[in-house]
């Protein structure tokens, strides 16, 4: 070419438009093609979420005892859209596209709570929110896990909380997003410090939530030690953020009409 | 001109991104907590570098000067894009853990420095090897750290137990502060320490002398 000018109006645009054009293409076939394993891969770990919450999967693994599948394991499950306003199961046209934590960030979809609500410190609630319930082969109900979240030290904790059929008795507690104090805060992830929440009631003989984090435990006796799970050392902030949290997604705001119908009804 | 070995080998250890030109050090603090990470993001840095400064470089005689560093950040861009949505396709957790430092390799140093510094000047097959080289340089020094770090810090290489943690019934007191990003500081400040004994000529000229003390009287 011998009339071409590198440094022309021309050549400017020519090449500003040519390298967008091709690398649009890449950028975008890129996550045209890639997407449905993206999708697959996010139920994978949203379901694998909810079991190791339950207890249903073996720390380090993707199979439980039997060799079951997060998929097989996970079939045993249904969800459920709740309305947490008046605690009846509600209708969603697409229960498995929902994600409540989107929805408590629209105006519509969701309550602003007082600063006395909001223990959790979370801003605003979801109306409608889901559940996940495990009924065993005569129809009992088995396990209610249910989403969990709080504000912690640096950031909010997001967790699954999982029930026993007796809709008082915690099956575990787990988190799958949280930004605390490696070490320290970050100690909600360790499984010793987990192993203790299997067993735990969540509510006292009035059916408040009762759930209390400590430095030492009540005399195992009394009445008080059923509701204490241990203190995390060194993160009193991330601990008082676990206790909130837990009080508030079981207490009138979060699921306790739910958990209380469940239970009149069963 | 420099030789192709010398292109692919020298910044390895002679002219280390991290270690001599101190570029790209946020990355190497946030992902070396443990050696999976650490691998990936390394494989992922040598892809894009790789292959941005063959890109560029095939690009070099038609980019006018006035917007060569937008094409070149605009094809960075592109390419950790790519790379950020294979890692979700195929290594869901890991790209997990790894979050926004994927997307990060973009503002990386060590990528548009060799873009702007190599490639606009050299052939598409010398600059692959530039970029490969130095890649390979920001990789030693990061899986060295992850090394370090992730044994102490966890107990675990790989997540494969080294050594038992008290917590888990054994007998290691994990040090917490390796789980944080100021240990790398400290272990790449051993690094670079360690390089520049050896290779001496890597050692700073210093910028001004220390003037010796001297008594009230003779300051004024």
């Amino acid at each position: 070419m011998p009339d071409f000018d590198k440094e022309g109006l021309r050549n400017v645009l020519l090449v500003a438009v040519s390298v967008c054009l091709v690398c649009s293409v890449i950028v975008s076939s890129a996550a045209v093609i890639l997407k449905p394993r993206q999708l697959i891969n996010q139920e994978l770990d949203e379901k694998q979420n909810i079991l190791r919450a339950a207890g249903m999967l073996p720390q380090g693994s993707n199979q439980d005892m039997q060799g079951r599948g997060i998929d097989e394991l996970f079939d045993q499950f249904t969800v459920h859209a709740v309305d947490l306003e008046t605690g009846q199961f509600a209708e969603l046209d697409e229960i498995d596209a929902y994600d409540p934590i989107k929805a408590a960030k629209q105006a519509s979809r969701s309550r602003e709570l007082s600063a006395d609500e909001d223990i959790a410190t979370i801003g605003r609630r979801e109306n409608v929110s889901l559940v996940y319930l495990r009924r065993d082969s005569d129809g009992v109900l088995d396990k209610v896990v249910i989403p969990v979240r709080g504000y912690g030290l640096w950031g909010t904790l997001y967790g699954y909380l999982a029930l026993e059929g007796d809709l008082n008795t915690v099956a575990g507690l787990g988190f799958y997003s949280q930004k605390e104090t490696p070490g320290l805060g970050g100690e909600v992830d360790n499984p010793s410090w987990k192993g203790q929440w299997p067993g735990v009631e969540l509510f006292n003989a009035a059916g408040q939530p009762a759930v209390r984090l400590v430095k030492s435990r009540s005399p195992s006796a009394s009445a008080a030690a059923v509701h204490e799970v241990d203190a995390l050392a060194g993160a009193t902030l991330t601990t008082r953020g676990v206790e909130n949290l837990v009080r508030f997604w079981t207490g009138e705001l979060g699921f306790g009409p739910f958990l209380a119908s469940l239970k009149a009804n069963s | 001109m420099a030789t192709t070995k010398e292109v692919l080998v020298d910044p390895i250890f002679n002219n280390n991104p991290i270690a001599l030109q101190v570029l790209g050090i946020c990355s190497a603090l946030a992902v070396t907590v443990s050696m999976s990470t650490t691998l990936v993001m390394c494989a992922a840095v040598v892809f894009v570098t790789t292959m941005s400064n063959v890109a560029v470089s095939l690009v070099r005689n038609r980019v006018p000067t006035n917007i060569r560093i937008i094409v070149q950040m605009t094809i960075i861009a592109s390419l950790v894009i790519v790379v950020d949505e294979v890692l979700k396709a195929v290594a869901y957790d890991i790209s997990k853990s790894l979050s926004v430092f994927v997307g990060l390799i973009i503002t990386n140093c060590i990528v548009m420095g060799r873009a702007e510094a190599f490639a606009m000047q050299n052939g598409p097959l010398m600059s692959a090897l530039d970029g490969l080289g130095n890649a390979l340089g920001y990789s030693v020094i990061l899986i060295g750290v992850a090394l370090i770090r992730e044994p102490l810090g966890s107990g675990t290489l790989l997540g494969f137990e080294i050594l038992p943690r008290v917590m888990d019934g054994g007998w290691y007191h994990a040090n917490g502060m390796m789980l944080l990003a100021p240990s790398a500081f400290f272990i790449i400040g051993l690094f670079i320490w360690a390089i520049r004994s050896w290779k001496k000529g890597q050692v700073e000229e210093s910028e001004y002398e220390i003037a010796p003390n001297v008594q009230y009287g003779e300051a004024i």
